[in-house]
């Protein structure tokens, strides 16, 4: 009896709890994705925020429509493009390569050549220096003498 | 005996000076001001109602053939009080059409604003939830775009028009646009 009441019970309160729509603010799969793009965007009202972090409105307002943009299909790179296209390369906290920004991305490599050749420059100028004689013959004579006498 | 003159003693000093250089160039300028990637690009379409005419709705495309100027302004933005009075003498002065985009604002709010200051614009825009300024980029109210006669945005200025602004850069360019 105490089985069937239970059964009952459940037929009642599963088409209720199915009824109940989740809102699609709380998609979880929707948020990842939305923190997974948002987190590599700059918030244009608060510089030094990411625009998964930022509470000002704007942000609030572009978190929304790449919401809406990520229910409608939208790949991660439309999104992005979609964001660049309105608010430039600012938004993107990794800029990308191109003429523009050849200086940014290589700069260092080239500040490390510069470096590496000056390095090899100077211990070449050391070994140089180094290779010349210090000690006259007789005096290198005796040196040796005494290295390898034992006592 | 004089030692012989090192030019390479001289490049931590060349180096210093222009990361001097660099710096002085980068910390003088104001990071809010963000260049739009909007400019030389056609300006966004939109089909909005008129904040002052019922059942009336705007689009860029009215104005094609035309330069005309897209102001973006709210009644709760502090610095649009500062430029109101530059837009009122620029409308009073000039027949330049502009457009008023009423961003994310009460049309309430906007009207009382509007009467209680004067209202430089031909006509405005409601953009009740800031859809369409997503598309023109805006992020910082007031913003104002100079878009020319085939509807491509030449300009944007950020923040209030100043007098040296308009004097300078947005006279200059629509006289140009216009020719």
């Amino acid at each position: 009896m105490m089985r069937w009441l239970w059964i009952l019970v459940l037929c009642v309160s599963w088409p209720v709890q199915a009824e109940e729509a989740k809102p699609l603010a709380e998609d979880p799969v929707v948020e990842q994705r939305l923190i997974k793009i948002a987190e590599e965007m700059r918030c244009l009202v608060c510089q030094n925020e990411s625009l998964a972090g930022s509470r000002a409105d704007l942000a609030e307002d572009l978190r929304r429509e790449i919401r809406a943009q990520i229910r409608q299909g939208k790949s991660d790179q439309e999104v992005m493009a979609f964001m660049v296209s309105r608010y430039g390369d600012f938004v993107r906290y990794r800029p990308p390569v191109k003429p523009t920004t050849w200086l940014l991305w290589f700069g260092p490599f080239l500040l490390l050549a510069l470096g590496v050749g000056v390095l090899w420059r100077v211990l070449r100028q050391r070994n140089r220096a180094a290779l010349e004689p210090t000690l006259s013959p007789e005096q290198k004579k005796q040196a040796e003498a005494l290295l390898r006498d034992p006592s | 005996m004089t030692r012989k003159f090192n030019a390479w003693f001289l490049i931590p000093l060349f180096a210093f000076v222009g990361l001097v250089a660099f710096m002085a160039i980068g910390l003088n300028r104001d990071p809010h001001l963000v260049p739009s990637p909007l400019i030389d690009r056609p300006a966004p379409n939109f089909l909005l109602p008129q904040l002052q005419g019922p059942g009336k709705t705007i689009s860029p495309g009215a104005f094609r053939g035309q330069v005309w100027l897209l102001n973006v302004w709210a009644s709760w933005c502090v610095s649009c009080r500062e430029e109101h009075p530059i837009l009122l003498k620029f409308s009073r002065a000039h027949s330049v059409p502009m457009v008023g985009l009423d961003y994310k604002d009460q049309p309430a709010d906007a009207l009382k604003w509007l009467g209680d200051y004067g209202d430089p614009y031909t006509m405005t825009a409601v953009d009740a939830d800031g859809r369409v300024g997503i598309d023109y980029g805006v992020y910082g109210v007031p913003e104002t775009y100079v878009v020319d006669k085939n509807g491509i945005i030449r300009y944007k200025q950020i923040g209030p028009i100043t007098p040296e602004a308009l004097q300078q850069n947005i006279m200059p360019l629509i006289a140009e646009l216009q020719k």
